[in-house]
């Protein structure tokens, strides 16, 4: 029944840019950004809480734009290139941040990903300071595409990538490896008088959450044709932690549930008003505080674990 | 060397002092409540916002420029007296108890309301008044000119710290709080109004936020984007203290003062940097700050 609901929604999903063009922007922003979003939220299977996934986001469109300055001009190659780069970050970060827990968990991360905004914001002789640095339009399979049908075959490969990657997650959060991640997060003395290395089960979920944060950040790139440092900052992570939270854990789906819903939230709240954020934040808040479904599964037992 | 050093000095002092203010309150907060409020640097800019209105205001009509540095502290009284138990009672209020994610996400949702209502209310410009620095002149100390703004910035920050200290050690109020910090479930047991103390504890970390974007616009003006800057700023800062530390946000205030101006006089394009690395540097040797310590935890 659910795989049935799960192919109707991304039927409906692959068929919505043919009724309304415009959409499929949106819609690749969307699963770009439910990437990045799932990748928080498999930290949050263990009560991490990074807010500084931007960081990884951000590093793979840089390396997409490095790539691509560097002459590289295969979509495909791009993107294994970048988000293997996302990863690497990852995992050099990873090693280190696993240590920590809790609120200085989520503190570390804002530092780390502070730090590299400001590099990129900075150096400008190498990143192009704010500014950033124009992606352009890659070759598929070598045929060199138009702009419009770039944007398409972009669109549907993320949709196809959506489905390939969703499913290789949930096997991932379904394995004994993904189940520890709930074990760390309600109790992780026990897990380790199991004999399990709790920092090897943490660091292979960061890398994990780092790549598919790399995956959004790639996308994002090639779909906006520029990569800025804002890409970065620790509001654009604060964005990644609210979708992941919004979708409600629903599994994987729920990352690109909430995506799909904070991405329509802004293009219907921008034609009514710049201040989109003002509605963004109360939506946030009104369904934190009103529809505690849609967080069920997340905090489902947070009193029994108090983080 | 001595001509370089004093500046230098002076400058990281300065600089400390306004980092102090935003990061105390946040510090405050965090100890009393167990809150970390992501919507505090909103609260310091909107100090701001109000300040420079004010003597905007009273420099349109006029009026006597001292009133200038009334404005800045009654900027911060108004913004503490309005925001701080509307926010406690309305939305912290709910949270607490609740998983440090629906805190952090919740404060976030607050944030990104605040940051959006001041590009409303006050417009993408930014706000410049400089009254209050004009005013105090300027000092010679060791050759070198000096705004005594800056040295009133200190002096204030200083004053800060002993008399949250005072308050803390020698009040009825301070040792209620105490009480509450160190086991909320007994306070109230023993009849004391903790909601009272949370609203007081949190209005007072409004109104520390609030005097530091108040007593900041003099020099640097105040604009759009601010409240984020701030925010992560006072994190770091916080961060590098220990958690809910008062002293060890001041002396977090010092290092990342001081690393900023080195940062400025060595390498320029490195100052957004350097709080930042030396937050990384600090929680990668002491994980929990300087002063932070993962099983007691005091104000």
């Amino acid at each position: 029944m659910r795989t049935i609901i799960a192919a109707a929604a991304v039927l409906v999903l692959a068929l919505l840019p043919l009724a309304a063009p415009w959409l499929q922007f949106v819609l690749t922003l969307a699963i770009a950004k439910g990437f990045a979003a799932l990748g928080v939220a498999v930290l949050l299977r263990a009560g991490l809480i990074s807010i500084g996934h931007a960081m990884f986001f951000a590093a793979s469109a840089y390396a997409v734009a490095f790539l691509a300055r560097a002459g590289i001009n295969d979509l495909g190659l791009l993107l294994i290139l970048s988000v293997l780069s996302g990863a690497l970050v990852g995992a050099i970060a990873g090693s280190f941040l696993v240590r920590y827990r809790a609120i200085f968990f989520a503190m570390l991360n804002l530092a780390v990903s502070m730090v590299f905004y400001a590099l990129c914001a900075k150096l400008y002789g190498v990143t192009g300071g704010t500014d950033g640095m124009p992606v352009p339009v890659p070759a598929v399979f070598g045929i060199v595409l138009g702009e419009p049908a770039f944007a398409s075959v972009l669109f549907y490969l993320s949709l196809v990538l959506m489905v390939l990657v969703g499913l290789a997650v949930q096997r991932y959060l379904n394995s004994p490896l993904g189940h520890a991640l709930s074990a760390v997060h309600t109790n992780e003395i026990r897990l380790e008088y199991l004999g399990i290395p709790v920092w090897a089960v943490l660091l292979i979920a960061y890398v994990v959450s780092a790549a598919l944060a790399g995956l959004g950040g790639a996308i994002a790139s090639f779909a906006i044709g520029r990569v800025v440092p804002d890409f970065a900052f620790w509001t654009a992570s604060g964005h990644l932690v609210l979708i992941a939270v919004l979708g409600g854990i629903g599994g994987v789906p729920g990352a690109f549930i909430g995506a799909l819903f904070l991405e329509l939230l802004h293009s219907a709240a921008v034609t009514v008003t710049d201040s989109w954020n003002l509605i963004v934040g109360m939506t946030l808040i009104i369904v934190i505080m009103f529809m505690p479904q849609g967080v069920y599964g997340l905090f489902a037992r947070k009193e029994a674990t108090g983080l | 060397m001595l001509n370089a050093i004093i500046p230098l000095l002076l400058d990281s002092l300065a600089s400390a002092a306004l980092i102090f203010f935003a990061a105390v309150g946040l510090t405050l907060v965090f100890s009393v409540l167990r809150v970390l409020n992501v919507a505090h640097g909103s609260l310091y800019s909107i100090g701001g916002y109000v300040a420079a209105s004010i003597c905007l205001f009273i420099a349109s009509r006029q009026l006597n420029p001292y009133l200038s540095f009334l404005a800045l502290l009654f900027s911060a009284v108004c913004v503490a007296a309005i925001f701080g138990p509307l926010i406690e009672r309305g939305l912290v209020r709910w949270t607490y108890g609740k998983s440090e994610a629906v805190q952090i996400l919740i404060t976030f949702g607050l944030f990104l309301i605040l940051e959006d209502l001041q590009r409303v209310i006050f417009g993408v410009q930014s706000f410049y008044e400089d009254a209050p620095m004009r005013l105090l002149g300027t000092t010679s100390i060791g050759g070198v000119v000096y705004l005594n703004y800056q040295i009133l910035l200190i002096a204030m920050a200083l004053l800060v710290v002993v008399g949250l200290r005072l308050l803390i050690n020698h009040t009825r109020l301070g040792r209620l709080i105490t009480a509450v910090v160190t086991d909320r479930e007994m306070a109230q047991s023993i009849g004391i109004d903790t909601n009272r103390i949370f609203i007081l504890a949190f209005s007072l970390g409004v109104f520390l936020a609030a005097l530091g974007g108040a007593l900041a616009t003099p020099t640097s003006g105040i604009a759009p984007g601010l409240g984020a800057d701030t925010m992560v700023l006072a994190f770091a800062v916080a961060a590098i203290g220990g958690l809910g530390q008062i002293e060890g946000a001041a002396l977090a205030s010092l290092i990342v003062g001081l690393a900023r101006v080195l940062a400025i006089y060595l390498a320029p394009s490195l100052d957004a940097v350097a709080p930042y690395a030396a937050m990384l540097i600090v929680l990668l040797i002491r994980p929990y700050g300087l002063f932070g310590s993962v099983t007691a935890r005091r104000i």
